[in-house]
């Protein structure tokens, strides 16, 4: 609330991070009352939050840890009304849609394990509606489908959102609600002392007794200070967008989508090539080829833009949550699902960390699982 | 895909492009020239092998030298594709392009961006209005189709290339309503710094003058120091409004010209994360490269006004020098031969950018015609207004990427050619920083759209 | 030639010996060979090429050189073609760009739908 001597901000909590998963933690934390000051970068940072596909997927998530599905659907479930709450704190309409989506499958083979993969989500879960569809039964629904589409999974949970518009939400709702956003911060260190945590940025110094890590790629290095071990590391996608086309897809698929604004986005691929946000063209022609073979009509739009974006990757894939034991109040918020997980960051991680109890999703995401030598794998 | 090697690619087939790959190719080494248009040129010698003679007069002796260039070109080893729109230059000198449809890849020891410059943009009220167009456009329908307006034109704005369009016109008989002019007595003032380097390029300056003469003796109406110029119009432009000496005008023209200088054409080397810095005289960003024009991307040079504004024949001279660093790079020539051949073409060069301070003080775009007021659009593309982008600087928006994110600036199919200096100088302005601590926009390929199917080597 | 046009051939010019037939929203005309579509749209009384995708707002050529990206139309069943960039042929069939582009309507789905104007 105060500004302190010597260009020394104090506040509640510190958000490390500007992006999709630091301003919904935010958002939340001034929902609760709380006096949240948030830390961002520059224009030029490496931003998973502009450069991602703007799913809320559900679908085949956490097939292999019951947990992640629980807390993925416990943020789609709450996705709807965060989305007027979003509307209502900031007047922008993010365009979320929840229609259910569709995952492709070019075999039998993929069909099978597509099948089995969701069939195992919903032994687990109980409450998991899923259909598995053959060429006919999705061309019925998508007249545009082609040929070489040999079935699809269907779930109704899934939906997507305007990932841009979001990010501009939860900023203007966030400083609706009291938030203070700070930008071109290059945080340099966390100091930890009883009570009191104080963040180091050049001439500006922030305190406050709690903190909360939300600095993606930033992550593990801040994560060191405090007594967290956030192992994420660079994994790239490329995307990209074509020209405007009046609306033929109102369902979001896993690779191909259609914006509100009318553009196509196409995407999935996983690349682990360090710090590299460019694109090649031997993936970005894989993408178009994929495209093409599930609506052929596309072969003759044009592609506007293609992008890299790094997504912020744990070894297994599933997010980091956790308090730290040493340096209780500073906690580290970190996944590679930034808009899917955005209403569970908002409303039920924001909470937990003002000191709420922790969500029971939680307990098996904590940093402490990566200090073993088992080898983790993030194929999904 | 199987990229074919060859030792250079020179993108572009203006003045720098047929001059540097000429060169090239004179000394040994395999040239792929490639150009999206159907003829050699650019835009500064746009037709300049298909117009007839009596259009080529009409131009005016500068723009028949780009002759001289296109016949040279015709008769060397280099392998000019026209039609060729490339979408991707790589760091690693990879270049994609588009030709008959089809996709294709060359693999080279180096790359010579010749891709020129573009006007800058004018954003007013009503710019965005059917009939108006660029004085450039203008010239490039006399040059290209022969065409020049039917009814009175209002030309608007600075620079040489306004006035020069106005002398081809009473040439070809197109009608002029009037020249607005934004140029001040102060800007005189402020030019004459730099007057005796201008009096040092003589032919030039003696050049300008009589074209001005010309126009005034044609009787053409010439307002100066004109300001708050807009396009009045619903449909389509109707009138152009203005002041001068604060009483309010209006012309009415159903066709409005406007320019205020070009700047260069930075696509590909921004895609190519090349270092750029912002020029205070010239009010634009332009690629930082070493005395032969290479940039800070190993192996990727660049030559001509996508290198700083310098006119035709300064593109033309340093197409020649560049290719002269690139030869001595590719080992075709030593380094003593490069140097000594370079020495005269230096020389000559130098000459020919004398002029230039002079210019660039003299007809400095005016700021109220580069940074707009709330309700002027920015981007055309995705309808965003300068104040639109304010308030995205109100929200905590930093810079021109932030700007797309905050609200589509930028994302259209033209890819932030025709806002990005703008959105620059806007931001700077609202946050009070320099244009330099703002930057420019992040350039990904593709550079010009290909379709899904192209990409995917259907 | 159109009264209305806003470009005309230069007089002191030969009059090109070969021209071509094209259509524009349906409309006949007879232009120049060897000129851009764009060229010979203006020449031929067309001041408005397209409405945007965001406004439905009325565009037409801004630079004539590629970069703005005004002068869309779509040729011969191909939308949102940079008018500027290409020539014309004999028998182009050419229509104005009304906002973003269909996908259903494509040349190769057969049946002669026309997308009116």
């Amino acid at each position: 609330m105060s500004q302190g001597t010597n260009n020394v901000s104090q506040s509640d909590v510190i958000v490390i991070g500007g992006g999709l998963v630091g301003t919904a933690v935010a958002y939340g934390l001034a929902r609760t009352g709380a006096d949240a000051v948030v830390l961002d970068q520059g224009d030029d940072a490496f931003r998973a939050s502009r450069g991602n596909f703007g799913l809320v997927w559900v679908q085949g998530k956490g097939h292999d840890l019951p947990d992640y599905s629980r807390w993925t659907r416990s943020s789609a479930t709450r996705w709807a009304a965060f989305a007027e709450a979003l509307l209502a704190d900031s007047g922008v309409d993010v365009q979320l849609r929840q229609p259910g989506g569709f995952h492709m499958c070019f075999s039998d083979e993929e069909l099978l394990e597509r099948q089995s993969r969701l069939q195992s989500l919903q032994d687990a879960l109980g409450d998991y509606p899923f259909q598995m569809l053959d060429a006919a039964e999705v061309k019925a629904r998508l007249p545009l489908i082609g040929p070489s589409v040999v079935g699809a999974s269907y779930t109704p949970q899934d939906g997507h959102v305007n990932p841009l518009k979001l990010l501009r939400a939860l900023h203007a709702s966030a400083q609706a609600k009291g938030a203070r956003m700070h930008g071109g911060v290059q945080v340099e260190r966390i100091e930890c002392a009883a009570g009191e945590f104080r963040v180091v940025a050049g001439e500006r110094s922030f305190t406050a007794p709690r903190i909360v890590l939300a600095a993606g790629l930033g992550n593990p290095q801040l994560a060191a200070q405090v007594g967290l071990h956030a192992p994420v590391a660079p994994n790239r996608g490329q995307v990209l967008i074509s020209e405007r086309v009046r609306p033929f897809l109102q369902y979001p698929t896993i690779n191909v989508r259609q914006t509100d604004e009318g553009t196509v986005q196409l995407g999935d691929s996983m690349e682990e090539v360090g710090f590299d946000d460019s694109t090649s063209t031997e993936v970005l022609a894989m993408i178009a080829r994929r495209c093409v073979s599930t609506f052929p009509l596309l072969r003759d739009v044009r592609l506007v833009r293609a992008w890299g974006a790094l997504r912020v990757m744990s070894p297994d894939g599933y997010p980091i949550y956790q308090q730290s034991e040493a340096h209780p109040g500073a906690f580290v918020v970190t996944c590679h699902s930034g808009v899917t997980l955005a209403a569970a960051h908002a409303l039920r991680i924001a909470p937990w960390i003002m000191g709420g109890a922790q969500p029971d999703e939680l307990a098996v995401f904590a940093g402490e699982r990566f200090l073993t030598g088992k080898v983790f794998s993030h194929a999904h | 895909m199987n990229p074919e090697s060859v030792d250079v690619v020179v993108i572009g087939a203006g003045p720098a492009g047929m001059s540097g790959a000429t060169t090239l190719a004179a000394l040994g080494l395999k040239v792929v020239l490639l150009d999206e248009q159907g003829s050699p040129g650019g835009q500064i010698y746009r037709g300049i092998t298909l117009a007839p003679l009596s259009r080529r007069d009409l131009l005016g002796p500068d723009y028949a030298q780009g002759n001289e260039l296109a016949q040279a070109l015709a008769s060397s080893s280099v392998r000019y594709e026209k039609g060729a729109s490339v979408w991707q230059v790589t760091r690693e000198r990879q270049v994609s392009y588009l030709r008959d449809g089809r996709m294709q890849t060359l693999d080279a020891k180096a790359v010579l961006l010749a891709t020129g410059a573009m006007e800058r943009p004018f954003p007013i009220p009503g710019w965005t209005l059917p009939g108006v167009m660029t004085a450039g456009a203008a010239q490039i329908l006399l040059k290209s189709a022969g065409l020049a307006p039917s009814e009175p034109v209002v030309l608007a704005g600075c620079g040489p290339l306004l006035y020069l369009l106005g002398w081809q016109y009473l040439r070809a008989g197109g009608p002029i309503k009037a020249l607005v002019d934004t140029t001040r007595p102060e800007d005189y003032w402020r030019a004459r710094r730099h007057v005796f380097a201008a009096l040092r390029a003589w032919p030039y300056l003696r050049k300008g003058l009589e074209l001005m003469r010309s126009l005034r003796s044609a009787g053409i109406a010439h307002y100066s120091g004109a300001e708050q110029l807009a396009v009045e119009g619903e449909e389509a432009a109707q009138a152009l409004t203005f002041r001068v000496g604060g009483k309010p005008q209006r012309i009415a023209s159903r066709c409005v010209l406007l320019h205020q200088g070009v700047v260069p054409n930075i696509q590909f080397s921004q895609s190519l994360r090349a270092r750029h810095e912002w020029d205070p005289a010239q009010l634009c960003f332009t690629p930082v490269s070493d005395p032969w024009g290479e940039l800070d991307v190993p192996g990727v040079y660049t030559a001509g006004d996508g290198a700083g504004i310098g006119g035709a024949q300064a593109a033309a001279l340093q197409g020649e020098l560049t290719a002269l660093g690139i030869a001595e790079r590719l080992k075709a020539i030593t380094q003593a031969q490069r140097d000594h051949r370079a020495e005269p073409v230096r020389l000559k060069l130098a000459g020919n950018l004398r002029i230039r301070p002079f210019l660039d003080a003299l007809y400095q775009p005016k700021e109220e015609n580069r940074i707009p007021a709330d309700e002027v659009m920015v981007c055309r593309c995705e309808e965003v207004t300068a104040g639109d982008l304010r308030s995205f600087v109100a929200l905590g928006c930093a810079g021109p990427n932030q700007a797309k994110s905050f609200g589509r600036c930028g994302m259209g199919p033209c890819q932030g050619r025709m806002c990005g200096l703008t959105v620059t100088e806007v931001i700077a302005k609202a946050r009070g920083v320099s244009a330099a601590e703002v930057g420019y926009y992040r350039i990904r390929p593709p550079i010009k759209p290909i379709t899904l199917g192209e990409l995917a080597g259907e | 030639m159109r009264t209305d046009s806003l470009f005309q051939p230069v007089t002191s010019e030969v009059r090109a010996t070969r021209t071509v037939s094209l259509t524009f929203n349906d409309q006949a005309m007879t232009v120049p060979a060897g000129i851009t579509v764009a060229a010979a749209l203006l020449m031929s009384g067309i001041s408005r090429f397209r409405a945007t995708p965001v406004s439905e707002s009325p565009r037409a050529p801004y630079c004539m050189m590629g970069v703005c990206f005004e002068c869309l139309v779509d040729i011969d069943g191909v939308p949102n073609r940079q008018s500027c960039l290409i020539e014309v042929a004999e028998g182009m069939r050419i229509h104005s760009q009304e906002g973003a582009r269909d996908l259903v309507f494509q040349p190769m789905n057969v049946q002669v739908v026309e997308v009116q104007s």
